[in-house]
């Protein structure tokens, strides 16, 4: 019994500790801003392989998401014989929802194993630690560009896959199963505000970017650096950028739209 | 050694998960000569070029590095002197997504702003120094580990830095490698003045280039001298190492509990 509850303080302290390390770890790296000159070549880099790979599922996903709820959508809305608001309720679904949280899931997946893997081997073949012994901080030089690539990228991903899934859900909305262009559109444009909607989807998505970022960068950097360690730090990375960017969408859409 | 120390350490103590790995070791490196640090595996050798680095700090203790109090430095100060400070990892720890002139090229890149046609010959000088002056356009998948390490050493003395500590060179080295490295190693010291901190279990290739050696065991210095002072010193451990006898007064167990109750042949339980 007694162990129990030891065990249970260990592990609330050991989650209490690495908290406070993951907050330290961010400090150091907003901190260290690099110099442009230096610091915006990587960052380019870095928004290739995080934001332009990450593209072709982005896309593809948004086009079958999208399909799907042209759907579904026009099943149930012709039960009522309103299929005419599919095109309201496809973008407005995408928008606010489906756009950054399934990029944000699909980001972690693609993206964020892909830095903490990288990263995590940096680690284990001592390149960090000889980046460090010339004089370079690894903090600015490796982790820092790949945090703001995340940032910058999460919110265009998300824009893309919505604007891929609306057109995904005029394929079959409209193209296939016939409801009149004029009101698909129509509705779409008369009920999707750009600051309720728009606004807060981009709000969402920069926050998912940051902390799925974080996260991946984080684990990469903290892992053992052994191959158990890195692929360990890898799964971590997709288990709690996911549960984080399903918990915050919660919290955000409470705030968001919440006020009935 | 006195003033001429480039290096000195002072009852430096450090733990590393609850396990003390120095226990008040000191310790001084003369000035352009070749220090070999030796001792078996897992005594702490990495560890301690890691303290002189100022990548870890001890718990406490002195750690003085041309004159600058190592642990106290601030962050720039640090990033300052490592600059001076050229380091060969294990593992040679390059950057696995540059080409090899592109690793030598990093620290120039970093630290200078020097023209390309300038840095490109600097490049090549150091991989001429290293013999591979024709491999600059591989990547480091591409060579074998003689090679890596070479390419790393030419990395670390990019910057002409004062001082360069080399952890385990020799360790996995055919014999053809090994004689290269040993030679490049003394020819850095003699043309350069570097001062050169060598860490080793390899007694043999250890003691026939280095000025000066110490050997360390049990978190202390339990010997130090020229090599002849080494060889002829009466201290049953150092002559134990020395000599690679299994067991001794170096224990070649890591500490456990007794063989008879660990394997639960103690009778009573
Ligand atoms: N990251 C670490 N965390 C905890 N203990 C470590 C770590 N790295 C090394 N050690 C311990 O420190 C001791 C010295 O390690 P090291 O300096 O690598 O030895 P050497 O280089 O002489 O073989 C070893 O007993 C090892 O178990
Ligand atoms: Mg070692």
């Amino acid at each position: 019994m007694l162990d129990h509850v030891r065990a249970l303080g260990r592990t609330g302290i050991d989650v209490v500790v690495s908290f406070g390390r993951s907050g330290q770890f961010l400090f150091g790296v907003l901190r260290g801003v690099p110099k442009p000159a230096v610091g915006f070549p990587l960052l380019v880099r870095q928004i290739y392989s995080v934001g332009v790979l990450s593209l072709a599922i982005v896309v593809v996903s948004g086009l079958f998401i999208g399909m799907v709820l042209g759907l579904q959508g026009y099943t149930i809305l012709s039960d009522y014989g309103s299929e005419s608001a599919i095109g309201q309720m496809i973008a407005l679904t995408l928008v606010r929802e489906l756009g950054p949280v399934v990029t944000a899931l699909l980001f972690a997946g693609r993206a964020g194993s892909a830095l903490t893997a990288e990263i995590g081997l940096m680690k284990a073949t001592e390149q960090l630690s000889s980046m460090e012994m010339m004089g370079v901080d690894p903090l600015r030089r490796v982790i820092s560009p790949r945090l703001w690539a995340g940032f910058y990228t999460m919110p265009v991903l998300a824009l893309i896959f919505s604007v891929v899934g609306i057109w995904g859900g005029m394929l079959v909305g409209v193209e296939w199963l016939g409801v009149y262009d004029g009101s698909f559109w129509g509705n779409m444009q008369s009920s999707v505000e750009f600051v309720d909607d728009v606004l807060n989807g981009v709000i969402k998505s920069v926050v998912f970017g940051f902390v799925c970022a974080w996260i991946a960068v984080y684990q990469g950097y903290d892992c053992v650096p052994t191959s158990a360690g890195i692929s360990s730090a890898t799964t971590k990375t997709v288990v709690y950028s996911s549960l984080a960017v399903l918990g915050l969408d919660f919290v955000l859409t409470a705030v968001m739209f919440g006020n009935f | 050694m006195g003033s001429s120390a480039y290096i000195s350490l002072e009852n430096v103590v450090f733990s590393r998960s609850g396990r003390r790995i120095f226990d008040g070791i000191s310790l001084d490196i003369p000035r352009g000569k070749v220090t070999a640090i030796m001792g078996p595996s897992g005594t702490g050798k990495t560890t301690l070029l890691k303290l002189i680095g100022g990548q870890l700090r001890p718990d406490s203790g002195s750690i003085r590095v041309d004159g600058h109090e190592v642990p106290r430095l601030k962050r720039t100060a640090l990033y300052a002197l490592r600059q001076k400070m050229g380091m060969l990892f294990q593992s040679g720890a390059l950057f696995t997504d540059l080409s090899v002139f592109e690793n030598v090229a990093f620290p120039i890149r970093v630290h200078t702003n020097l023209p390309e046609d300038m840095i490109r010959d600097i490049v090549l000088m150091k991989l001429e120094a290293v013999g591979l002056r024709g491999a600059r356009d591989l990547m480091p998948s591409e060579l074998s580990g003689g090679m890596t390490r070479r390419v790393a050493l030419a990395r670390s003395i990019a910057l002409d830095p004062e001082l360069i500590m080399y952890d385990e060179p020799f360790t996995g080295q055919d014999p053809i490698a090994m004689g290269v490295l040993v030679k490049l190693i003394r020819d850095l010291n003699s043309s350069m003045g570097l001062t050169s901190v060598l860490v080793s279990h390899d007694v043999t290739e250890s003691l026939s280039i280095c000025h000066f050696a110490c050997i360390i065991a049990d978190g202390k210095v339990i010997g130090q001298g020229t090599p002849e002072e080494l060889r002829a010193h009466e201290s049953e451990r150092v002559q134990q190492f020395l000599q690679g006898q299994p067991d001794g007064p170096v224990p070649f167990h890591y500490p456990a509990e007794d063989a008879t109750t660990d394997f639960g042949l103690g009778g009573k339980v």
